[in-house]
């Protein structure tokens, strides 16, 4: 035994969000959608209202007490979200406004401003379309060669295409997601950076999905960037992160202009200021920034081995329910995956599914979740999606299992 | 468990289920004088409808594929059925008053010449409740419309 991992105190973590006690439909709220946007802890709503009631003011700008106090619980929040990532250094962490911002920063300020025309980006057909969009406009403008690695039936990157595509050194990005947001594949990370570095290629991965739900460590993955977001991790809209090593955020061009990205400006030309502010140009999302410190705060209290493990055994549990229902179809069986299931149903379409959950109070994405070349990879028009979250109970996998099997026969 | 979905059958009303699992009028018209395809791209709603319409304009035959909900595909094959022998101006009518039915449940310009024909589309109404999915019931209206004015693309997001 090396079960050392306490087990969460369910009910304790349930009434710590407030809108899980809310009825949808005259039903218990059943939330399955914490993959597009997770519920908010007290903690996070706390911390917000506080900051806005108690010290709040414009960052890095005003010599008086109140902008002091709000610059320094800011720059406290990049000190956290370095630990959280184990960062070397916090000036290597960007705030965004979402993973999506953050994405097209490096899109811009390096494949653009560093990647010379004719490189090569490598990114994969699991890919949302937030990994992909920011590469074709980079493509588009910048001449950069956008390959696409091919995934495995079972929904896992195809390692030997990953090496085919590195193969003839031209490549100067890998830009892939730690956690597929529809397939709930983990991607080996590690090894991919490996390979990347060796083939003389920096790597990207898109953690939107895995920072959730596994410890991520920047360092150990040999990380170039790492982007996600904190609406995701329990935190706010309007705030994500870019990490990307200093040597790198030291050489790209700015992505935006303006405030706070400069340490001089005459109409001749700017000086651009230090990391990270080079990259922070304008008023930050200040609040937003206290609100995914306390986010952070939160699950690291639970711990953050504590979440994976209770993330695992739901999906022992919904691997143990889901794919053998009747005529459903499981998107994607990779051997590492979180808390993410896609699937469609033989008898009734994506929506008509979600409708039918939905009166049963059950929360699921329908339609084809920002990923479209994921879906014509497999073959489906479109999916419905449940991702589970730290507060999702064995219950709530039973309830959605049982409501299937009612919704297939409803449809037939 | 037995009530999970409550009052889901107003919606689903046993007509639509019926058009949804086996759509009317669902294949390609070879001999189409119109045609447009419609789209709705966060749902993957898809169709393609064909017209057949006579030298007056009336619509002589109506078909359509496509993959969509159960919502949109039993509106497109209810469609199908209404719209032919109409005239475009008819035709356009019945898609104005069909949108006010998907909407707001009820409909007030449901009367006169189309009276009948719009009956036949009211078990379609409940999808009010649900604003997501309007869409998926006014995607075939938005695509005929699309195929009269002689444009060859509709989206009803």
């Amino acid at each position: 035994m090396d079960g050392h991992i306490p087990a969460l105190d369910l009910r304790r973590i349930r009434d710590d969000f407030p809108i899980l006690s809310e009825r949808v439909r005259g039903k218990p709220f059943t939330f399955l959608d914490s993959g597009a946007s997770a519920q908010k802890p007290r903690a996070v709503i706390g911390a917000m209202v506080r900051m806005m009631e108690t010290a709040y003011a414009n960052v890095h700008r005003g010599a008086y007490h109140m902008s002091e106090v709000a610059t320094e619980a800011y720059e406290a929040a990049r000190g956290a979200v370095a630990r959280f990532l184990n960062a070397g250094d916090v000036r290597e962490i960007v705030f965004t406004k979402s993973s999506t911002e953050a994405i097209n920063l490096v899109a811009h300020s390096y494949g653009r401003g560093v990647l010379k025309p004719g490189q090569a980006v490598v990114i994969s057909e699991m890919e949302h379309h937030a990994n992909i969009v920011p590469w074709q406009m980079a493509r588009d403008a910048h001449g950069i060669e956008l390959r696409v690695c091919r995934i495995t039936d079972a929904g896992e990157l195809d390692m030997d295409d990953l090496a085919a595509k590195l193969a003839d050194g031209r490549v100067g990005l890998v830009a892939v997601t730690h956690m597929s947001n529809v397939l709930g594949t983990v991607t080996p990370a590690e090894r991919i950076a490996r390979m990347a570095h060796e083939a003389g290629a920096k790597v990207l991965f898109d953690g939107s999905q895995a920072a959730v739900h596994r410890r991520v460590d920047v360092q150990a993955l040999d990380a170039d960037f790492y982007v996600f977001t904190g609406h995701k991790l329990y935190g706010p809209t309007g705030i994500g992160v870019l990490y990307a090593k200093a040597a790198l955020l030291e050489a790209m061009p700015p992505f935006l202009g303006g405030g706070d990205m400069i340490s001089e400006v005459t109409f001749e030309k700017s000086i651009w200021a230090p990391i990270p502010a080079k990259f922070e140009a304008g008023t930050p999302p200040i609040v937003e920034a206290i609100g995914l410190h306390a986010a952070i705060d939160y699950v690291q209290s639970i711990g953050m081995a504590a979440i994976e493990a209770h993330e695992r055994a739901l999906v022992d549990r919904a691997m143990a329910t889901l794919p053998h229902i009747e005529g459903l179809t499981l998107l994607g069986r990779a051997q590492d995956r979180g808390g993410v299931f896609a699937f469609a149903l033989d008898t009734a379409h994506a929506h008509d599914i979600a409708t039918l959950l939905d009166r049963a109070g059950i929360a699921v994405r329908s339609g084809r979740h920002c990923a479209e070349p994921l879906h014509e990879r497999f073959g489906v028009e479109s999916t419905c999606r449940a991702s589970f979250g730290l507060y999702t109970t064995p219950e709530e996998v039973d309830l959605l299992a049982e409501a299937l099997r009612q919704a297939r026969e409803f449809f037939r | 468990m037995t009530d999970l979905f409550g009052d889901l059958r107003d919606l689903y009303q046993e007509v639509i289920l019926d058009h949804g699992r086996k759509p009317r009028n669902f294949r390609r018209l070879d001999d189409a004088t119109l045609t447009a395809r419609g789209d709705n791209p966060m749902c993957g709603d898809r169709m393609e409808l064909f017209l057949k319409t006579a030298p007056d304009g009336h619509i002589e035959d109506a078909a359509f594929q496509g993959r969509g909900c159960a919502i949109s595909m039993a509106s497109a094959s209810l469609m199908t059925e209404t719209v032919k022998g109409k005239t475009p101006a008819q035709a356009k009518q019945m898609g104005e008053a069909f949108r006010e039915l998907a909407m707001t449940g009820t409909c007030p310009h449901c009367g006169g010449d189309i009276a009948d024909d719009m009956e036949r589309l009211t078990p379609l109404s409940g999808v009010h409740e649900f604003p997501s999915r309007v869409k998926c019931a006014t995607l075939a209206w938005h695509t005929l419309n699309a195929a009269l004015d002689g444009a060859k693309e509709a989206s009803s997001e």
